[in-house]
């Protein structure tokens, strides 16, 4: 028990975004804005159309340089980094795009082994086919989805292809554009359930980008929400919304927000016992395994 | 940082204790010794492992699945994991089957040249949807789209007025100075007025003019209207009843068919002036006479010949575009391919017919 957890990044920041300034010719999209995510923790991000959430994943990752402010990433510093250095932290996450960008030259499984072919060279190529394959069957794809290229995938399978990619190097950070945008409510409830696990077994920070207010209820641990060029709010949703910033109420009382609501407590409800229940089993089998 | 991944036998190699990070950044060559073991452990314990990934748990899990073995010591994380990666061990292609070498060759030469039929079929059959399409417009005038025609035939003619231009005359100069070494060996300078009057105007004016358009606006068809396909928005025309072959083809292949002549004589005056900068400047011969012997020498017979293949070339240059364009499907990536199917194939198509049309003007006489 917490041997996982003791030596990854649990309660540390591991991003921090301070003074960060963000322009497009005229148009400022973040002005001074400050973040800070924990470790472990699941970090839903939401905003309205155009509140620059898709540029503030950017920013950190690297791939849009700022006018101004700083950005760490497990305590380094991003911005202005040589490339050989960056390379060490970005081995440490793994990103996933809206559109899945899967290579389209590469089969799925194939997409998967780029980053381990990238950094680990020496594994053999039987392990890494191994690797691939289960990291394919993990996010939910069927098995014949492995040989197949990208344009002969749905929306969504692509989706869960790129999120296999992105976590083929086991990140201790993972970077989601819009996982659940597009999906089908039970593939989309499958992919919570699935980052939620991965979180809790791999001790998973999650940046997670969303529209989806069941995905906020079902597995976020604290909601930032960007308006006005920064982000205005951070914490639980029950702490979001004791505020009163109109945009906020808006967004979790408005009609869709009250029914992902009264969803997310009818679950709690249910999966109360239902997390016993499989504590036990889990328990149990810990115990064969020993014995 | 943890310490890396390693592992010792014990009880005569019956046990086998993992320590260390089992993760994939501390593996190091962990997965070959492990391959390398003499014999199969029983028992495998995992009470001294600091930190597992994924990578790790499917290690311990290869173990297990393969050859039976009981696992101590797992916390409740760990098993976690192994419970996870077993549910996840199923047996996946990682890409599509490989064929042996001939059978390969002759499936692919096979698949050309069903592919190539396709294609074949394909162009004749939007070739007569373009003439339906154009029927249909001037029996309903109203349909004409005289917006997207005009607007194209700027983007493909007066547009390339600049680059034709430059290429046209750096041709003439270029015709004029070699043609002027080898008639000198003959004494001969003064024909090379001939050379330069009557290829330009039968052949190069018009086929590279040809070129270019293809290139510059065969290639940009199928770009257009390929991501328009891809975007959807081509569907959305048709679902407002706006006909694609109206709103997008016709008026490319108009611009095409009026643009090509225009372009393919103004490329032909171009050379004839750089031909004559180069005979003026260095073959001393001055403008007027270049004029004259030009009159002397071409035959009127020589840019009717031009102006009767340009449309023609205009035609298939705008046709191959826009059928390869319309007939992207899937990813960003067949754009790519279908604009350079539309460059090749038209300028192959205008190659064979430029040589089927000098045979032709040959046998009725327009030497």
């Amino acid at each position: 028990m917490g041997k996982t957890s003791d030596d990854n990044q649990s309660g540390k920041t591991v991003i921090r975004v301070s003074g960060l300034t963000n322009r497009f010719g005229e148009q400022a999209v973040h002005e001074n804005l400050d973040l800070s995510v924990c470790g472990g923790e699941i970090l839903g991000v939401v905003g309205g159309s155009g509140t620059g959430k898709s540029v503030l994943m950017r920013s950190i990752i690297g791939l849009q340089v700022p006018e101004s402010g700083e950005v760490e990433v497990f305590g380094e510093p991003m911005i202005g980094r040589d490339e050989n250095e960056a390379r060490e932290v970005r081995r440490r996450w793994g990103v996933l795009f809206q559109g899945g960008a899967l290579f389209t030259t590469l089969t799925v499984a194939e997409n998967v082994e780029v980053p381990l072919r990238e950094y680990y060279p020496e594994l053999d190529n039987r392990l890494l086919d191994e690797i691939a394959g289960y990291k394919v069957a993990m996010t939910g794809l069927p098995a014949e989805a492995g040989p197949k290229f990208p344009s002969e995938l749905s929306g969504g399978m692509r989706k869960r292809a790129g999120l296999a990619r992105a976590l083929a190097l086991d990140p201790e950070l993972l970077f989601l554009d819009e996982p659940t945008a597009g999906l089908d409510p039970i593939g989309a409830a499958a992919f919570d359930d699935l980052i939620l696990s991965l979180k809790e077994t791999l001790g998973l920070t999650v940046f997670l980008i969303t529209h989806d207010l069941d995905t906020l209820y079902a597995i976020c641990d604290r909601v930032a929400v960007l308006a006005d060029r920064k982000v205005v709010a951070i914490g639980t949703i029950d702490e979001l919304l004791a505020l009163d910033h109109p945009w906020i109420q808006e967004y979790f009382n408005g009609p869709r927000g009250r029914t992902a609501q009264d969803a997310a407590e009818r679950d709690a409800e249910r999966s109360d016992a239902e997390r016993a229940k499989r504590k036990q089993a889990l328990a149990s089998a810990g115990g064969d395994a020993t014995g | 940082m943890s310490a890396p991944a390693d592992f010792q036998t014990m009880d005569d190699g019956r046990t086998l204790r993992f320590s260390g990070a089992l993760t994939l950044a501390r593996l190091g060559d962990l997965p070959r010794r492990l391959d390398e073991l003499p014999r199969p452990p029983d028992r495998i314990d995992l009470e001294r492992v600091e930190r597992m990934d994924t990578v790790g748990a499917w290690l311990v899990h290869r173990l297990v699945r393969d050859r039976d073995v009981d696992v101590a010591g797992a916390g409740q994380e760990e098993s976690e994991l192994l419970e996870q990666v077993a549910a996840a061990d199923k047996p996946l292609k990682i890409r599509p089957d490989r064929r042996s070498g001939l059978w390969c060759m002759a499936d692919q030469v096979g698949r050309s040249i069903m592919a190539t039929g396709h294609t074949l079929k394909g162009l004749v059959g939007f070739f007569g949807a373009v003439l339906v399409t154009f029927a249909g417009v001037v029996r309903h005038p109203r349909r004409f789209r005289w917006n997207a025609v005009v607007r194209q035939f700027e983007v493909v003619g007066v547009e390339a007025l600049g680059i034709i231009g430059l290429m046209s005359f750096l041709i003439g100069i270029v015709i004029a100075q070699q043609g002027a070494i080898q008639l000198r060996q003959f004494g001969a300078e003064v024909f090379t007025v001939n050379l330069v009057g009557r290829l330009t105007f039968r052949e190069l004016g018009v086929l590279m003019t040809a070129i270019m358009v293809a290139g510059r606006s065969g290639s940009a068809f199928a770009a257009q209207i390929g991501s328009m396909r891809l975007a959807e928005e081509v569907d959305a025309m048709r679902t407002i009843g706006v006909s694609p072959m109206e709103a997008l083809v016709l008026p490319r292949m108009l611009a095409g068919v009026v643009m090509m002549p225009l372009l393919s004589f103004y490329a032909a005056l171009i050379a004839l002036v750089g031909g004559g900068i180069f005979a003026w400047t260095a073959l001393g011969m001055p403008p007027v006479t270049f004029v004259t012997r030009l009159n002397e020498v071409v035959p009127v017979t020589d840019a009717l010949q031009a102006l009767i293949k340009a449309p023609v070339f205009g035609f298939i240059i705008a046709l191959a575009g826009c059928f390869q364009g319309m007939q992207v499907e899937g990813s960003a990536e067949a754009v790519g391919l279908r604009t350079t199917a539309a460059v090749v194939q038209s300028i192959f198509l205008v190659i064979v017919l430029d040589a089927f049309f000098a045979v032709f003007f040959a046998q009725i006489g327009w030497i």
